[in-house]
């Protein structure tokens, strides 16, 4: 339900700030030469990022995440769970057939708070006033008719509405439920809001950062966490790519290579890293050793067929060019070959980088004393999904910045890429 | 001896499914150390083919190429190309795509780069020596291909259709370059083209190709060369015999083409 109004508020946000931005900046011209350009459906190069598009879309998902979490960041909430005291009515009948009225005074409370005890007046008649203290999100089983004078008397109705076992009457702020055995099970209105276990506030996200930057996970420094995974990714993928780019080179130059290592590679090619991870554990062990080598395999193809793929796109005039310049073979390797294949190599070893990252996070959720994925997953264990989200959001923004990093090095190292 | 001596050279690739196409059949030919040649002919005829046996890339099936007295059996420094486009290297600068060749034969840097300095003088690449292959012009890049080249100080220079990607204005400039740098290096070169005009104008020889299988249709001695050496290219052009004989050749190839056409609509 929550999900569904979640969903229908995002769509309405994203029309209605399309909308909003687009009477905002009505008859305001680009400047620029795609401006003058009257095709632009189907031209992709006319498609450009609209930046306040991009600016609300983050802004959206923080108001969203905070109004529904009851962020004091953030100044619009949706209705949050009922807290307070509040009360509903029920008819007791007794054996002789007799019916009185008698309340129910509840004191619903924010989880983890000590609230006072509240007290209800027996009141008139035969069916007595009853009191309940009810946590916010949580039910509470009401056992009316217990302090209710004579025998057999039986709840029959709530707020006047007839109730019978299974039955579900609505009061005020929440509703009520007849258990089989004839309990009245008392669920405050739970509004819209998540909880804390299921979605932590930003600012708890933020809280658990700061409170695990300083304090440190389990006795070991959020940056040492993170110092393991990027050592294993790295050293990971160098020796992938160190065993896997001379493969690849002698794939794409030797007839004997090419035919021995192609249905290896191909074969290892399509099979998840993951699935290797049981293998792994007991060829290798869960400690580092065996994270390396699940790192190394998962490098290890993807740099070989980059490597292949840099070799047989090296046009063949290059190649003949340096021939008849006097190059060795050796010489063509070195000062054609290679740096040709570097455009190609680059391109892998991000999808490497990207595909390392993610195998490192699963492979500490198996086994692991130190990781943000191990972090991951004993917060969980713990019910701790703000350190979950923590680490999630690390995960991303470290994915991120390495791919950032490779690219900047591309350039830096490739610029006559795609200009040839 | 010195020169080029192409002795019956036959080409035939086998096909998969059993037949075969005759690229070159019984090509014989030769050429004196300084001589310019020229080779035309409709495509098919195996100019390409023939230029790659000559630089060593592909073994003929018959016969053999020797270039001053010693055989040809692969590629090597003493006949350079001179390939369409894309054959420099993006990621060196002009200045060391031209001393690619001496630096892989191990001249002193001092020396190669004096070498290049002159060559990218003399092609009017001075001001772009540490430029980026990417950044020059198409017809740049044919200058730095024909400075690289030159700097190999090769016997012979094969020219696979260098100037064919380039307009028409810039391929005019690299045709009188070509003759420059032909006269002042003495050099025996092998230039393949598309166009009529441009194997009159670079070519003391004119070698016309003929098809299925690929042979020497008819062989030219011109004065053209020599005259665009000394003088404005468009002036050689206007000369009476030069129309004549664009006309000649020109109708020769049609008829070529026609032949060609006719004989694959009847099959």
């Amino acid at each position: 339900m929550t999900g569904l109004i979640l969903l229908l508020l995002y769509v309405a946000l994203f029309v209605g700030a399309m909308l909003l931005v687009g009477l905002a900046t009505r008859g305001r011209k680009r400047r620029d030469f795609t401006a003058l350009k009257t095709v632009t459906f189907g031209d992709e190069s006319a498609v450009r990022p609209n930046r306040a598009a991009s600016v609300i879309s983050v802004v959206v998902i923080f108001l969203l995440w905070g109004a529904f979490t009851g962020s004091s960041l953030v100044p619009v909430h949706v209705p949050g769970p009922f807290t307070g005291d509040t009360s509903f009515t029920y008819t007791a009948r007794n054996a002789g057939g007799a019916e009185d009225e008698a309340t129910v005074f509840l004191r619903v409370f924010p989880l983890g708070e000590q609230p006072p005890e509240i007290e209800a007046e027996p009141g008139e008649g035969f069916a007595r006033n009853d009191a309940a203290m009810i946590a916010a999100y949580r039910s509470e089983l009401v056992r009316a008719d217990r302090n209710d004078e004579g025998e057999d008397v039986e709840v029959v109705a709530v707020e006047g509405q007839p109730i019978a076992p299974g039955v579900t009457v609505a009061f005020a702020d929440g509703e009520v439920t007849m258990t089989p055995r004839g309990s009245l099970n008392v669920s405050p209105a739970r509004g819209l809001q998540m909880e804390e276990i299921w979605l932590p506030s930003p600012e708890s996200v933020v809280a658990a950062l700061v409170d695990i930057a300083t304090n440190g996970f389990q006795n070991v420094p959020l940056w040492e966490h993170l110092f393991y995974s990027l050592m294993r990714v790295l050293v990971g993928f160098a020796i992938g790519a160190a065993v896997g780019i001379p493969l690849g080179y002698a794939m794409g130059l030797n007839d004997w290579f090419r035919g021995w290592f192609d249905p290896i590679v191909e074969f290892m090619r399509p099979v998840p890293p993951l699935a290797l991870i049981p293998l792994v554990i007991i060829w290798f062990g869960i400690w580092e050793t065996g994270k390396i080598v699940l790192l190394f395999l998962a490098a290890l193809w993807i740099m070989a067929i980059a490597a292949r793929a840099g070799v047989s796109g090296v046009n063949i005039t290059k190649v003949h060019a340096a021939y008849s310049l006097g190059a060795s073979k050796a010489q063509i390797l070195r000062h054609v070959i290679i740096p040709n294949s570097l455009p190609e190599i680059f391109t892998g070893a991000r999808v490497a980088m990207g595909v390392c990252w993610g195998t490192v996070v699963a492979a500490e959720l198996v086994a692991a004393q130190k990781g943000v994925g191990m972090m991951i997953i004993a917060a969980s264990k713990f019910q701790s999904t703000d350190v979950v989200l923590m680490g999630i959001i690390l995960i991303g923004i470290i994915g991120f910045g390495i791919d950032i990093l490779m690219r900047k090095a591309e350039n830096w190292l490739v610029p006559w890429k795609g200009r040839s | 001896m010195t020169g080029l001596t192409i002795d019956d050279v036959s080409m035939r690739f086998d096909l998969p499914s059993g037949s075969f196409v005759q690229a070159l059949k019984n090509v014989s030919l030769d050429l004196r150390a300084g001589e310019l040649m020229s080779v035309l002919g409709p495509s098919g005829c195996g100019k390409t083919t023939l230029l790659n046996i000559v630089a060593g890339f592909l073994a003929p099936t018959g016969g053999e190429v020797v270039l001053n007295g010693h055989r040809v059996t692969g590629p090597d420094a003493e006949r350079g190309m001179v390939f369409q486009q894309g054959a420099l290297f993006e990621w060196m600068s002009v200045r060391e795509n031209v001393e690619f060749g001496p630096r892989m034969k191990g001249t002193p840097v001092a020396e190669r780069r004096a070498t290049a300095d002159r060559l990218l003088q003399i092609t009017g690449l001075g001001d772009f020596k540490d430029k980026a292959i990417y950044e020059l012009s198409g017809g740049m890049q044919q200058r730095v291909a024909l400075a690289r080249c030159l700097a190999n100080d090769p016997d012979v220079i094969l020219m696979d259709e260098p100037l064919g990607a380039l307009d028409a204005l810039t391929r005019e400039k690299m045709q009188g370059l070509v003759l420059k740098l032909w006269k002042e290096t003495g050099k025996t070169i092998i230039l393949i083209t598309h166009s009529v005009e441009e194997a009159l104008l670079l070519g003391e020889r004119l070698l016309v190709m003929a098809p299925r299988p690929g042979r020497i249709h008819r062989e030219y001695r011109l004065p053209f060369a020599e005259m665009g050496v000394n003088q404005d290219l468009r002036e050689v052009k206007k000369h009476p015999d030069f129309g004549k004989r664009r006309e000649e050749i020109l109708s020769m190839i049609w008829e070529m083409e026609e032949e060609i056409m006719g004989r694959t609509e009847s099959a």
